[in-house]
């Protein structure tokens, strides 16, 4: 090969209308003894900087692994990528040499985990833990490079950080770890954050600071954020667009205003209609019959059509392709103008 | 409310002391983690408590379970107290106040057939063992949590978290208790399936005339399926009342803020809407701030709050009882 | 390769649907996994093959073991003797075909007693916590701190007028090695204490025998499982170090330490009465270590 590893690397510079990230097309298998597990299956969103997206889904949806695939951690084997791309500022990282990958994981798109006190490492002072990412990555001195992880810490809005950046993570509560978990991802300035579950192990009120904290940070730094969730609310509260997924695939993508709106696939109505809501008291809930697929097994045609009120034939023989409805959304559905209208 | 009084408890204290030592233990503090809780809980009614995490509404459940035995206060079901009873006593005590958990994947026996967890009871409490064919019993408690009974011979691990759920209600509907103790029973459950089993904890409630103590953290929820609600903060219950009072009129500043976190699935308004953030975690149950306990991280807080404590009463201008010096009602969720 | 794949690693615990999606138990995942062993495999037959010998040692040689004669001792093998002849003339083939069955009858029994005591302790320990644990607990201490084959030396050489030889082996095996399983199972039984599903019990009033044979037992004891046949290797060679220090298996039992022992004076001019049970005796041990290993990794799948 002519190229050298460096000219692989995403450059600084805009490629046209490429966006930030897009995941294109993208396929995630694994292969078990019990039969191959289709987890994604052909997955594409994009994401521009200083947006938000969320990418709404239910256990087992291929939302944590499509990020996973994103960051490039999953574990190959038993995972297997058939089929896609992911392309950061134009460049596909699946295909760049681990190296490559590297350079861009935790640097350029970094990550942050739902439970915090597993990924903190239980030996090591917190302080320690944050200036690693500037000894390692800027070959920082141990001085200089503890003197960035107070100030990050402060960024992070950890109260006396001077005084605690020598504490041990159980020293900490969940919504001080969740910080200082943040602290780390945004240590050398990602252009992507991907936060997977980021509030769901912690408090109402502490989930609040977090979010809030997420929204400043990136109107600070123009980060482009991909907030991974099961939690509508969240989702109403921050997002700028949404990918809602199910059974590894995108059933409907839309920006946040249209789909609260009227959703246009019937597993977001569902959704929407299901979740009891702390300002209205309603009646019976609304309940999705039904389970989530096996993965093993998956429903011929549409995944969703065993739960669905919109059934017809073709759903259980035809997968329906991501009709678009307008420049900015799309849905999965054979019947999207019947969900649409609320019919 | 005009319904029996059929849980009745106070002044209820769980104290769990914090010892040094190993062979000659030596207390040298207390984990206050219930610290005086009074409620009534009516027949047919559900009772939702809500609070975050260290505020003492699970131990509050083990308490009522007898899981658990008070430091002091008391537990009486229909009149007869459950804190002190033991033996034989207790035991016909429990056929009347049965639990649902939170976690599905742990709460069964992996090593049982889910007939023999849901005919559990029935092994245990001899007496009231259907006669005759306790399979068809099974079935029938199967049946009614909407599974399949002809699944009663398969183990846990070959259902789904909701159908879990499931199993775990069965069991604890066995033996026809009156009070079933929900603690998270949804929290672990898909978002498509919790809204499966709140429907089905309805129906049940309706069908069987249960009353409920939900216990959750999910305020969404506890509105959705609570006639009444109580907020608890380190130990103590700071606001009760019924739904709508403490929904559309909270009057304490920690309820307030609670409900002001609390996401609204509409992203219509979401920039006008109010916000209470509070600063830092809640202090230890340890170590709770004298006066009132909510103090320390109250925008209301005034000199008085650190030396007297306020009492859980009906304050002016609110028709429900809560435990602020300064109550005042305040619409949070709605947006104007 | 492993049974865990079917959940790549997450974030969370939203994501046990995938693993639940397959209908096996924890003990049939085991054995699909051991069937694919080689080392379990080629453990289990041997340990088969021993299993015949000490049962039907008439299977392997009609040679007596007792029938020797000091005019042919250290004999060469030959066709009717094949690993040749003793310091006393015994035909050394047909006595390590013999010694078998007291060393697996040793090893099972010690291994059997070891895991019932230790096993009951354990669990009472566990559950009862506070005081009982406390003393049981302490008690246990005192015992690791006596050196193994030392106390069990001691407590053979003390009582070795009083009992027959082969059942003061196992007591004196037994009382020195309870303690390694009460801990494993204390520890097990403390973890499953915690579940939920055991305060799901004791909230419909289940009595404590419920919650320990029917609730905590079969959920703690495949460590106990996989340390009890790794013990019973481990038991066989301790016999036959015993019987070598000459207060194990005594004449006329005949056992592998024994046999080594009695041949170790004429080792330079005749090794094969020596070799012989050595090689039997290492390929025993050997083949109980490595199935406990198997059945570890198979039971416990996060040690991989």
């Amino acid at each position: 090969m002519a190229k050298t590893k460096n000219d692989l690397l995403p450059s600084e510079g805009g490629f046209g209308n490429e966006p930030l990230l897009a995941v294109d097309n993208l396929h995630v298998e694994f292969h078990t003894r019990a039969g191959v597990v289709k987890a994604v299956n052909g997955v594409s969103y994009s994401l521009s900087a200083g947006e938000t997206l969320a990418v709404l889904g239910e256990s087992g949806s291929g939302k944590s692994v499509t990020a996973q695939a994103i960051m490039g951690i999953l574990d190959m084997p038993p995972a297997v990528i058939p089929k896609g791309e992911v392309r950061f500022r134009g460049t596909d990282l699946l295909r760049l040499s681990e190296d490559a990958r590297t350079q861009v994981r935790g640097q350029r798109i970094a990550m942050i985990f739902q439970d915090a006190l597993s990924s903190l490492n239980p030996v090591f002072t917190v302080g320690w833990q944050i200036s690693e990412m500037f000894r390692v990555h800027r070959g920082m001195s141990k001085r200089d490079a503890m003197k960035k992880a107070v100030e990050l810490m402060e960024r992070v809005r950890i109260p006396a950080a001077k005084q605690r950046v020598n504490d041990y993570p159980h020293q900490f509560s969940g919504g001080m770890r969740q910080r200082i978990m943040i602290a780390m991802a945004i240590a050398l300035d990602p252009e992507v954050l991907i936060a997977d579950e980021p509030t769901t192990a912690l408090d109402v009120t502490v989930q609040a600071q977090i979010m809030e904290l997420l929204a400043d940070l990136q109107r600070e730094s123009n980060m482009g954020l991909i907030l991974i969730t099961h939690d509508l609310g969240v989702v109403a509260d921050v997002a700028d667009k949404i990918a809602v997924m199910y059974g590894g695939r995108i059933v409907e993508n839309a920006p946040v205003h249209d789909i609260y709106k009227a959703p246009a696939h019937p597993y977001t109505k569902g959704l929407l209609e299901s979740i009891p809501r702390v300002d209205l008291k309603g009646q019976e809930l609304y309940a999705i019959k039904g389970l989530p697929p096996n993965l093993l097994d998956m429903p011929s045609g549409c995944a969703f059509n065993p739960r669905c009120p919109y059934r017809q034939d073709n759903c259980v023989t035809d997968v329906p392709p991501l009709h678009e409805i307008s420049g900015v959304r799309s849905s999965a559905c054979h019947y999207w103008r019947e969900v649409l209208d609320g019919s | 409310m005009a319904a029996e009084v059929i849980l009745e408890v106070r002044d209820l204290v769980k104290h769990f002391p914090l010892t040094t030592g190993i062979v000659f233990k030596k207390q040298i503090g207390a984990i206050k983690a219930v610290d005086g809780v009074s409620f009534d809980l009516h027949k047919g009614e559900t009772l939702g408590i809500v609070g975050e995490s260290g505020c003492g509404k699970s131990t509050l459940a083990k308490v009522l379970m007898a899981l658990e035995r008070p430091t002091s206060g008391s537990v009486k079901i229909k009149g007869r107290e459950i804190a002190h009873a033991r033996g034989g006593e207790l035991k016909a005590m429990r056929r009347n106040i049965q639990m649902v958990m939170q976690d599905p994947y742990t709460s069964l026996n992996p090593r049982m057939t889910v007939g023999d967890i849901i005919g559990e009871p029935y092994d245990i409490h001899t007496e009231v063992a259907p006669k005759g064919d306790r399979r068809k019993r099974v079935q029938e408690l199967l049946e009614l949590v909407g599974l399949n009974p002809d699944h009663i011979n398969r183990y846990p691990h070959q259902f789904s978290g909701g159908q879990r759920q499931r199993i775990g209600i069965a069991r604890g509907l066995a033996l026809q208790p009156e009070i079933i103790v929900c603690d998270e029973p949804v929290s672990a459950l898909d978002v498509s399936i919790q809204a499966q089993v709140i429907n089905l904890l309805e129906k049940l409630q309706n069908e069987l005339g249960l009353a409920y103590i939900f216990i959750a953290h999910d305020l969404s929820v506890v509105r959705h399926i609570s006639d009444r609600v109580g907020v608890m903060y380190l130990g103590k219950m700071v606001e009760l009342g019924k739904d709508v009072e403490i929904y559309d009129k909270p009057a304490h500043p920690y309820t307030q803020a609670l409900l002001s976190a609390v996401p609204v699935p509409d992203p219509e308004g979401r920039e006008q809407r109010e916000r209470i953030i509070l600063q830092g975690d809640p202090p230890s149950p340890a170590n709770p701030p004298s006066g009132c306990r909510f103090r320390t991280r109250c925008w209301k807080a005034q000199e008085i709050c650190a030396e007297q404590e306020p009492l859980l009463q009906i304050r002016p201008g609110t028709a429900h009882e809560s435990a602020c010096h300064f109550a005042e009602t305040h619409d949070v969720v709605h947006v104007n | 390769m492993s049974s865990s794949v079917a959940s790549p690693p997450q974030s969370g615990g939203r994501h046990q649907k995938k693993q639940n999606d397959k209908p096996a138990s924890l003990w049939s995942d085991a054995w699909y996994d051991l069937r694919r062993k080689p080392a379990f495999v080629i453990s289990a037959i041997l340990i088969g093959v021993l299993l015949l010998m000490a049962i039907w040692p008439t299977l392997f040689s009609s040679v007596d073991p007792r029938a020797c004669d000091l005019s042919v001792a250290r004999q060469a093998p030959s066709a009717g003797h094949l690993f040749g002849r003793d310091n006393l003339g015994c035909d050394v083939y047909s006595r390590t075909i013999h010694a078998a069955r007291n060393s697996i009858v040793i090893g099972v029994l010690t291994t059997v007693l070891v895991a019932v005591i230790g096993g009951l302790l354990g669990m009472v320990a566990a559950f009862y916590a506070s005081m009982t644990d406390t003393v049981l607990s302490r008690l246990t201490e005192i015992f690791f701190a006596i050196p193994g084959i030392l106390g069990a030396l001691l407590i053979a050489s003390t009582f070795r007028d009083q009992i027959n030889s082969i059942l003061l082996v196992i007591v004196s095996l037994t009382v020195l090695s309870w303690p390694m399983t009460f801990r494993i199972m204390r520890a097990a039984v403390i973890t499953a204490k915690n579940q939920d599903f055991v305060v799901a019990a004791r909230a419909l009033g289940a009595g404590p025998s419920r919650l320990m044979f029917r609730h905590l037992l079969p959920n703690a004891l495949a460590p106990v499982i996989v340390v009890s046949t790794i013990n019973l290797g481990v038991f066989i060679a301790a016999e036959a170090a015993l019987s070598f220090l000459g207060v194990g298996v005594q004449s006329p039992d005949i056992s592998w330490g024994l046999m080594i022992s009695d041949a170790r004076d004429r080792f330079l001019d005749a090794p094969l009465p020596l070799i012989f049970p050595a090689v039997f005796l290492s390929i025993t041990v050997l083949a109980f270590i490595m199935l406990g290993d198997a059945v570890r990794d198979a039971l416990d799948p996060k040690l991989r």
